[in-house]
């Protein structure tokens, strides 16, 4: 059985999983538009963590290396979850794996790139810095798999669990804003002119965000919250093999990845309570994702998506959004979708418009992205 | 848990390709990259034009796995979802990465192309091979520092005990500036179907690469 011991998220906001709760159960929208000529060279909404507080609350970390942006979210991220999760990152024992799309990206800068060690671009590079910051003795396992990455790296550190290779794994995942990912979107026309509204009947893009995410994961049961204890029950990945760039226009690869997920946690569909949808707000992937829904007789169940607050979090995304869910199944709450108001898809789904109370036992999560990939992740409350 | 087998490898390296660890096709002069790989598309008689629109990281590993399931008949044997794939590489795609920031850089000249832009994350690769041969099973680009045959064998046999019936996995790399590329792709499955029992072992892929870098 795999646990999680602790949790954390650092986004737009805020910095612990308890402050960006409240800001959720405030209905408060954590993205904004910015007019930085260094981010967009039009004016373009996006969740981006406040660089003020990140300075502050790094300057309390006892530490003479110079780290970047993006390891500094992970490093404050990997220690906020660890506090009181009962999980030593020294012991040998202890794995982490740690997901990100584009890493130090902004170290493609000259400028930026002459702080740091050469090396320091490398994906592997960033993930040692922070595996050598929190002491932990184990080389990292990095994954780069798009904008299912997150949620990857939460099922490899459950399966690597289960297969007795670690007794506990730090699955932590972050990315940062930049021009890169920005642009690159930008290029593809699917950047919304406002904040996403993933599902929406108005939807026209994702929303572009950063952030960093811890889940621990143990083979020890932990006191839960709230005397509730969250389980991985299992999960599977899967490929449209259909086009690098536009997801299926069946569902079918999110499908099969359901149909494993719920083989592996041994459920019926029916079982599942709560749907955590990826929704990036584009057109092609709400749909693809709604019919994956229906097909697998989920269509009725209810969904929320979490991109509304906080935008794309791309590695961290996964992360991000699972422990939302925890929250949600430790709470019995269901949060409404933000940004939503009128189903924009051709399968008659359930999206939260509003706060409600739901007993929550089984939440499935849902990714997908880029290159065709899927992932689906069932959790369980006991 | 039950072993399994090498069917077949593959592997494209500096002027070389080679099959089973044996040279393919050598194009014996060292050339740039780009020659090289079309050299290696022709003589294989590979009729997809999509490859031309790769990065150099996806050509690299799309002819490694067009090479390695060449008479493999991989869409006959198993369903979509019973062959996964796994790579893993070191530099990401930085190549294609710098690539792209070149073309945001300088203001008065900004031409981002979503063309590039969609090679800038390693797991189109796998995207690659997946949608070439109706792929659909479990999937995943991890990034290390080195080559890891030890974690490829520990990751690959946990799917191949639960997951999936066969495996296409392996490394490419494709260094940051373009001075070095490397490839070493493995097809795995539960039956030893060559009937040369060569068991897929972390102590035989460490062999197989330390052989390939000699």
């Amino acid at each position: 059985m795999v646990y999680i011991a602790g949790d954390n998220v650092i986004t737009s906001l805020g910095f612990s999983t308890a402050e960006n709760i409240r800001k959720i159960s405030e209905n408060v929208c954590g993205i904004t538009r910015s007019d930085d000529k260094r981010i967009s060279r039009t004016p373009v909404p996006v969740a981006l963590v406040d660089s003020d507080r990140l300075e502050k609350e790094f300057a309390k970390i006892p530490s003479k290396k110079q780290y970047t942006r993006l390891e500094k979210l992970a490093i404050l991220s990997i220690r906020d979850a660890l506090l009181g999760s009962g999980v030593d990152p020294s012991d040998k024992r202890t794995g982490i794996i740690f997901s990100t799309t584009k890493g130090n990206i902004d170290l493609l800068d000259p400028d930026m790139a002459s702080r740091y060690e050469d090396h320091r671009i490398h994906l592997w590079s960033a993930a040692h810095e922070i595996q050598q910051q929190i002491g932990n003795p184990n080389t990292p396992i990095v994954i780069s798999n798009a904008c299912i990455s997150g949620s990857l790296a939460v099922l490899v550190g459950q399966r690597l669990i289960n297969n007795g290779k670690f007794d506990h794994v730090i699955v932590a995942g972050a990315d940062i804003m930049s021009e890169f990912i920005i642009s690159g979107f930008q290029s593809f026309q699917a950047v919304s002119e406002e904040p996403c509204k993933p599902f929406d009947k108005g939807r026209s893009g994702i929303t572009i965000g950063e952030g960093a995410g811890t889940i621990i994961l143990t083979t020890d049961p932990p006191n839960g919250k709230k005397n509730s204890r969250i389980t991985v029950m299992g999960g599977g990945t899967s490929n449209d093999a259909n086009h690098i760039s536009g997801p299926s226009r069946t569902g079918d690869g999110l499908y099969f990845a359901i149909n494993m997920a719920l083989a592996e946690a041994g459920l019926q569909a029916e079982k599942i309570d709560y749907i955590s949808a990826h929704g990036t707000g584009t057109g092609y992937n709400d749909e693809m994702e709604a019919k994956a829904i229906a097909w697998a007789s989920l269509e009725r169940k209810p969904v929320n998506i979490f991109k509304g607050y906080i935008g794309h979090t791309l590695g961290a995304a996964g992360i991000i959004e699972s422990v939302y869910a925890f929250e949600s199944m430790i709470g019995n709450l269901l949060f409404p979708s933000m940004g939503f108001t009128n189903l924009g898809v051709s399968k008659d789904l359930n999206i939260i418009k509003t706060l409600e109370q739901a007993p929550l036992h089984f939440c499935l999560k849902l990714a997908s992205g880029f290159g065709g990939c899927n992932a689906a992740v069932i959790y369980r409350k006991e | 848990m039950e072993g399994c087998y090498i069917s077949r490898s593959c592997s494209i390296i500096g002027t070389k390709v080679l099959v089973d660890g044996q040279t393919d096709f050598n194009t014996e002069q060292v050339v740039d990259f780009n020659t090289f790989i079309k050299s290696v598309y022709k003589h294989y008689k590979i009729g997809f034009l999509k490859f031309y629109k790769m990065d150099n990281l996806s050509k690299l590993a799309f002819l490694t796995s067009e090479i390695l399931l060449m008479g493999s008949g991989l869409q006959q044997k198993y369903s979509p979802e019973d062959t996964g794939i796994v790579l893993i590489n070191s530099s990401s795609t930085l190549e294609t990465d710098n690539r792209y920031y070149l073309t945001i850089k300088d203001k008065s000249n900004y031409f981002p192309s979503p063309a590039v832009f969609v090679y800038t994350l390693p797991n189109i690769m796998v995207g690659e091979i997946a949608i070439r041969n109706k792929i659909m099973g479990e999937n995943i680009t991890f990034v290390a520092e080195k080559y890891d045959p030890q974690f490829l064998y520990e990751y690959v046999s946990l799917l191949m005990n639960e997951k999936i019936k066969r495996c296409i996995c392996g490394w490419v790399e494709f260094e940051r500036t373009g001075s070095c590329y490397e490839s070493l792709i493995y097809l795995v499955e539960k039956d030893d179907i060559t009937n040369r029992n060569i068991k897929f072992d972390a102590s035989f892929l460490e062999k197989n690469y330390l052989d390939l870098k000699a």
